[in-house]
């Protein structure tokens, strides 16, 4: 267990030392949303009508954009290998990896989530059921990517390549996590899906650190 | 006895001429198969009394549906093998299967667009199936991008069969969530909990364009995998041999 929060702290300072880099991705996020109004026109009816999707995809792009800088840095000046060498889980360090990806990619795309919602005509309880969605679905979002991530790791085209494997993988989070706000919107329950996706992310977690690290063993060869 | 003579086979050099001896024979049961099952299909089969004539394009769009995702199901099956046993066989049985599966998946997609422009009015509609097919698609796409960005093959193997895996695990809550998400699309036809809901004859056109399918499938894989044992062992003795 320490060894995971010891991969957080490392790579939650490392980002601190070079701030730029999260900070990029997350107004990417915000210019992507702000650019459909522009796109599609100012009604408020249908913006309010298209937010959930909207911020979901934004989110999904976002989180994409960091993916690609998870282990880069690490295979490069060979602390991954070191890693992968050292007495303790390399499945436990990669997964502390994963925690600070979510922690510098989605958390603050949760936080930012509401304020984006308000320039869509959101209510307060739609924000919250966005919010809570987005909660369960980031971490997902950081745990798939990481095996895409960990697959196209020093791969010509890696960027690009990454984003082919791993968005169509991101299908069910979507769905999910936008048809919670949907559901809501309708006046429907979005407890089933919030269920849905905490069981998703229930998944992930089991599996998603443990494919990720046999990935990282086969680019390490 | 049966354990050595089948892991003989797990080696390239005992499996090309193996796989030679045995394409003539699919591509013979692809053809015979194919055209009895497009006689029944064009001649024997009625017309259906909703459809018209328009529906006879099920005996390509069923068969191609069923390929394509029954094909990714075989090719995560060998890419687990390769990475279980490290057998090199494998990671090219995957690798020649996915071609295969990413042409069923589009033949899929592009007969259902042509069955529904006439019968829903429509090229494309986002429902369920056709959702799901797509993703299908992608995931080929995917798989075959991963490889070919792969210089060394044996990495490409390891990585591509982990992705296959994570696919497989990934199908059922990719298909389950888009069912619940939007559907549309017609009861699935063939079920197999309740007795078909078609003529017999129709049915028998179906299982023998899913059986042509299925040997073309097996003969283009195996074209495909001696093709790939070639590239791959072209070093070695046995394929200067076998080229001569």
């Amino acid at each position: 267990m320490s060894a995971f929060l010891a991969s957080i702290r490392r790579d939650l300072l490392l980002a601190l030392r070079r701030r730029s880099e999260v900070i990029t991705s997350l107004f990417f996020f915000v210019i992507v949303v702000s650019l459909f109004p522009l796109g599609i026109g100012p009604e408020p009816a249908l913006l309010k009508k298209v937010a959930p999707g909207v911020l979901w995809v934004a989110a999904l792009l976002a989180t994409l954009l960091g993916l690609p800088r998870l282990f880069a840095a690490d295979h490069i000046d060979g602390t991954l290998e070191q890693m992968a060498l050292s007495p303790s889980s390399f499945g436990l360090l990669v997964a502390g990896k994963i925690a600070a990806h979510w922690l510098l990619c989605g958390l603050p795309l949760v936080l930012l989530a509401p304020l984006l919602g308000l320039q869509f005509g959101l209510d307060a309880p739609a924000l919250g059921v966005l919010m809570l969605a987005l909660l369960l679905g980031t971490p997902l979002l950081s745990l798939i990517g990481a095996i895409g991530a960990a697959l196209t790791l020093g791969v010509r085209g890696g960027g690009v390549l990454l984003a082919l494997l791993v968005l169509p993988l991101y299908i069910p989070a979507l769905i999910f996590g936008a048809g919670a706000a949907e559901a809501h919107g309708a006046g429907l329950d979005a407890g089933g899906h919030f269920a849905l996706l905490a069981a998703l992310l229930a998944l992930a977690v089991f599996f998603a650190p443990w494919a990720t690290t046999a990935a990282l063993k086969v680019a390490l060869e | 006895m049966n354990l050595i003579q089948w892991f003989r086979f797990a080696s390239p050099q005992s499996f090309y001429p193996l796989a030679g001896r045995m394409i003539p024979w699919f591509w013979t049961l692809a053809a015979l198969f194919g055209i009895a099952g497009l006689w029944v299909a064009f001649f024997v089969a009625p017309t259906d009394a909703q459809q018209g004539e328009g529906y006879r394009i099920i005996f390509v769009h069923v068969p191609a549906s069923w390929m394509s995702m029954f094909i990714y199901m075989v090719m995560a099956f060998w890419a687990g093998l390769g990475l279980a046993l490290g057998t090199r066989l494998s990671g090219m049985m995957a690798q020649a299967l996915a071609p295969t599966g990413a042409l069923m998946a589009a033949l899929s997609l592009w007969t259902g667009a042509l069955w529904g422009k006439p019968m829903w009015g429509t090229w494309w509609v986002w429902d369920a199936r056709l959702t799901s097919e797509l993703i299908l698609f992608f995931l080929y796409i995917g798989f075959i991008a991963l490889q070919s960005a792969i210089d060394d093959p044996r990495r490409a193997d390891k990585a591509g069969a982990i992705l296959a895996l994570v696919g497989v695990v990934n199908i059922p809550i990719i298909y389950f969530s888009v069912k619940w998400w939007n559907t549309l699309h017609q009861g699935s036809t063939i079920n197999l909990t309740r007795a078909p809901s078609m003529a017999q004859t129709m049915l028998l056109g179906m299982l023998l364009m899913a059986l042509a399918f299925w040997m073309y499938s097996i003969a283009v894989a195996l074209t495909r995998a001696r093709a790939i044992m070639l590239e791959r062992e072209r070093h070695t003795e046995w394929v200067k041999h076998a080229v001569d």
